[in-house]
């Protein structure tokens, strides 16, 4: 009976402790690695933020930049803007990321040919972009159209997948702070992204950590840009609602 | 690569052609007693250190991704499971067996991935592990046989 009362007490408790305070994955590093993540210079992932600069200020097919219209450091790009990425598109009638939007610019703005989902330059720019909002909370209104797409997100975090069949939520809900071998297991938050990643010694898009995820558990990925890893992504950003973006974050 | 549905024709083709091959990496469904598989799949007999070996390896069990074993020379042993040393004195082989196949059994939201499973219940499987469960009857049983000896 005493166990069952508080079983019943944990179960009332855990959703009001655990959906208010969300922990970012810059809670479980070392104090060496916050360290480098902190300082400009000692952050690998700011030389990609300095390629994305570049990016930025390149010339497309018509001559214009992205810095013609947002400023040549970006510095008149909006940080609770980009806080609120993905944001809902009324022409596609869904959920538009961060990096779609920055492509969208690309291709429509400077008349260039759009970039391969997820690639090297695209990532880029993105690292740059999500850089300026450094220190912004994450807000991803969830409230009016974008629900459902939140809640698709939601249902795919607790599916089963794989040889495994392992689901984000038993080891990112369950298991944060133990370990998995030598890992430190996180909540699996997203406001670092895109984020160095000190084994693979590169940027990590958040579709591509998301990918190892999955053939971890031995899963099929997704397609690129697949609705999935939007919805995803929707649900993974507004359950980190209030984490500071941290981009370029440094993880292991 | 061959893709999902050449896949599941040339499995469905495969036991026609090479049948000890996919006796090996096959299924063998197995009937759950309470909480334990009391018989041993496929009627086969456990070998302790095969098992060992099974349990230690990145690429077959990887038991110690998630559990401590008294397997010292692994380095790195995981902390999301409970430790399995003296598991033999808490537990029976029919019980282990029931845990290593497919622990979800009893616990449904468990992170322990089932080593035993039928792999038509499985989703989205990676093309390469594509109708084959972790562990094959043979080295489920070799496991078991392993874990009987931590007394
Ligand atoms: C078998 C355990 C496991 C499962 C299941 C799993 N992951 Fe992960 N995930 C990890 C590990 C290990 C890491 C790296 C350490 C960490 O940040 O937790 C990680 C990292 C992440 C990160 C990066 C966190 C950061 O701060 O950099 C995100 C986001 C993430 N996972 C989301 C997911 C999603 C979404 C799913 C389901 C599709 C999933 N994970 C399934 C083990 C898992
Ligand atoms: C990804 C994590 C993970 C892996 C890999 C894993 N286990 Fe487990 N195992 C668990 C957890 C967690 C439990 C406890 C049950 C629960 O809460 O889900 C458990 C429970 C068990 C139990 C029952 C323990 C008891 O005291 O009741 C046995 C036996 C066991 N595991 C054996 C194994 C063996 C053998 C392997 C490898 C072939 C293995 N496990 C791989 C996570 C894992």
């Amino acid at each position: 009976m005493a166990k069952l009362l508080k079983m019943g007490m944990m179960l009332l408790l855990s959703p009001l402790i655990w959906a208010d305070q969300p922990k970012s994955g810059y809670d479980y590093l070392q104090a060496e690695t916050q360290a480098m993540q902190d300082d400009e210079f000692a952050n690998p992932g700011m030389a990609t933020v300095d390629m994305g600069h570049a990016l930025f200020n390149t010339p497309g097919n018509n001559g214009r930049r992205c810095s013609d219209c947002h400023g040549e450091d970006g510095e008149k790009l909006d940080p609770k803007k980009i806080a609120r990425y993905p944001i809902y598109n009324p022409e596609l009638g869904r959920p538009f990321t961060l990096q779609q939007q920055v492509n969208f610019c690309w291709e429509e703005h400077l008349d260039n040919i759009p970039f391969v989902p997820g690639c090297t330059e695209l990532v880029a720019l993105e690292t740059f972009v999500r850089n300026r909002a450094r220190g912004e909370p994450v807000n991803v209104d969830i409230s009016g159209p974008m629900r459902p797409f939140y809640e698709a997100g939601k249902a795919l975090y607790h599916t089963r997948f794989g040889q495994m069949n392992m689901a984000c939520y038993v080891c990112h809900d369950q298991y944060a702070g133990q370990y998995l071998r030598g890992q430190i297991l996180t909540e699996g938050q997203t406001n670092g992204f895109p984020e160095y990643r000190l084994g693979s010694g590169r940027i990590t898009s958040l579709q591509r950590r998301l990918e190892e995820c999955l053939r971890s558990f031995r899963a099929e990925p997704f397609e690129r840009d697949a609705d999935e890893y939007i919805d995803l992504e929707v649900y993974l950003n507004a359950r980190g609602n209030g984490l500071p973006i941290e981009t370029p974050a440094v993880r292991y | 690569m061959v893709c999902r549905y050449c896949q599941r024709i040339i499995i469905s083709l495969l036991p026609l052609v090479v049948s000890p091959l996919a006796a090996a990496e096959g299924f063998v469904p197995w009937q759950a007693v309470g909480d334990s598989i009391p018989q041993p799949l496929g009627g086969l007999t456990g070998d302790a250190s095969r098992g060992r070996e099974i349990a230690r390896r990145k690429d077959l069990g990887n038991c110690l991704a998630c559990h401590r074993l008294p397997i010292p020379e692994a380095g790195f042993q995981g902390t999301v499971g409970p430790p399995l040393d003296g598991i033999a004195s808490r537990l029976n082989a029919g019980q282990i067996r029931l845990r290593v196949a497919d622990e979800s059994r009893r616990i449904p939201t468990t992170v322990m991935p089932p080593f035993h499973k039928d792999p038509t219940t499985l989703n989205q499987v990676a093309d390469d592990y594509y109708g084959k469960p972790v562990l094959n009857a043979q080295q489920l049983e070799d496991v078991v046989a392993y874990l009987m000896t931590l007394q």
